[in-house]
């Protein structure tokens, strides 16, 4: 089946099987690999990717669901050696151990702060309960997301 | 895990997918948001020959004030209950109960219908659609009809909509100024309910539970003893009664049975019951 999605900015046209799932669709055949598999039973969020600007896990959603849909993933993120805001917050604050949650932590957290521009540490906790971190970072990690949000341009995409 | 192979339809408005389910009868399945039935077919627990997908059609994605009701497209989003102001006015534990499904990227892709098409008793909505009488409309070959939530669920993840037919619309009685309460008890934030409860006081109560049978429950005696004037902890008393609710990883039967009385006595004295 024909799909056309627009994935970090770059307009894809592929002939997948209709089984094929969105994370595969990023990783195997666009051929971006940040977006990482983690449970493949839409738990642990590692998958997160932003689809037309919300979070969602694409390890549950069809690449041919997102045909036609704008897609981005963590490797729009930074522009050269410049980190995105939140990425930058996540080096700043340590808001990562072994790093495998990351790409779907940032992504989830970019979503939140879309929603919540100034959220409160509980908006924080309770926006990122989609994403697990089995270093269990957690603390970090919320910090990172509440210092992303005082910086300029924390909720844009430039893809 | 990947789904068993299928032939994929991307519907074009509801009368193609009517179109595509009067073609392809019980072999099809309707996608909707799919974040209750691809995990299914990645566990290859279901393996319908035919998904049709319906997830896109903006036709069924609105919340409408229809007078007496809020008229709720079926692909509504729960992130778009969750944020609709006339919910939050006229049936805030709708919204409230939507903002606390799945986590935030499962709200972004479940849909109100969907949910309740799908029929599982573990799901938060069914048991809001029960306690707040809520009503469905349902289109199919022979035109559109509507069935009270009362006779929706049939069995475990059976609903009256039939092979040929599509949940379209979802109507919910206004009650601006009901008490009203949605309690659930999980053992992590984005998990299935281990049992829940969903109460509406507009005059009388309407009560249902979360996965406490093999489909959405009204809990009828605790609505009989509060009909008959029994306090919220007297009726929350009975809120197990007739109930047969499975044992699994996450709880026996009987702790089941101890958070439904629990729970409902919550859920009554926040709504005031």
């Amino acid at each position: 089946m024909h799909v056309s999605p627009t994935v970090n900015g770059t307009t894809q046209a592929h002939d997948v099987e209709p089984r094929l799932l969105l994370v595969h669709y990023l990783r195997d055949v666009v051929g971006l690999t940040a977006t990482n598999v983690g449970c493949d039973t839409s738990s642990c969020g590692a998958c997160t990717v932003l689809l037309d600007g919300e979070s969602v896990k694409s390890c549950t959603v069809l690449a041919v669901q997102a045909d036609g849909a704008e897609i981005v993933t963590v490797e729009a993120l930074a522009r050269d050696d410049e980190l995105h805001p939140v990425q930058q917050a996540f080096r700043e604050n340590h808001g990562l151990q072994c790093g495998y949650c990351t790409p779907g932590m940032v992504m989830a957290a970019l979503s939140l702060l879309r929603e919540h521009p100034d959220p409160t540490e509980e908006e924080v906790r309770e926006g990122l309960e989609g994403n697990l971190c089995r270093c269990t970072g957690y603390h970090n990690i919320v910090k990172a997301v509440l210092a992303a949000a005082g910086m300029p341009g924390a909720t844009g995409v430039r893809a | 895990m990947i789904p068993a192979p299928f032939d994929f339809v991307r519907a074009s408005s509801v009368d193609d997918a009517l179109a595509a389910l009067a073609e392809h009868g019980d072999e099809a399945k309707l996608l909707a948001g799919g974040h209750s039935l691809l995990p299914l077919m990645k566990l290859r627990l279901a393996t319908p020959a035919v998904l049709v997908d319906v997830g896109h059609l903006g036709e069924l994605s609105y919340v409408e004030d229809g007078g007496d009701h809020a008229a709720i497209g079926a692909l509504t989003r729960h992130r778009a209950l969750e944020t609709s102001d006339l919910l939050r006015r006229e049936a805030p534990i709708l919204p409230a109960a939507a903002a606390t499904v799945g986590d935030p990227q499962v709200r972004h892709r479940g849909t109100l219908g969907g949910s309740l098409a799908h029929g599982d008793p573990a799901s938060d909505l069914p048991a809001v659609a029960l306690a707040l009488r809520a009503t469905m409309v349902v289109r199919g070959p022979q035109g559109e009809r509507e069935v009270p939530a009362d006779e929706f669920f049939r069995g475990f993840l059976e609903t009256a909509v039939g092979p040929d037919e599509m949940l379209t619309e979802v109507r919910v009685p206004k009650v601006a100024g009901a008490g009203w309460a949605f309690e659930k008890f999980t053992r992590r934030s984005q998990d299935w309910a281990i049992v829940g409860v969903a109460a509406v006081h507009n005059g009388s109560t309407g009560v249902a539970l979360v996965n406490m049978g093999p489909v959405p429950l009204r809990a009828t005696a605790v609505q009989a003893a509060l009909a008959a004037g029994a306090t919220a902890a007297d009726a929350a008393a009975v809120a197990d009664e007739g109930m047969d609710p499975s044992a699994d990883l996450h709880a026996d039967a009987d702790y089941r049975r101890h958070l439904a009385r629990v729970l409902v006595r919550r859920a009554l004295e926040r709504a005031g019951a």
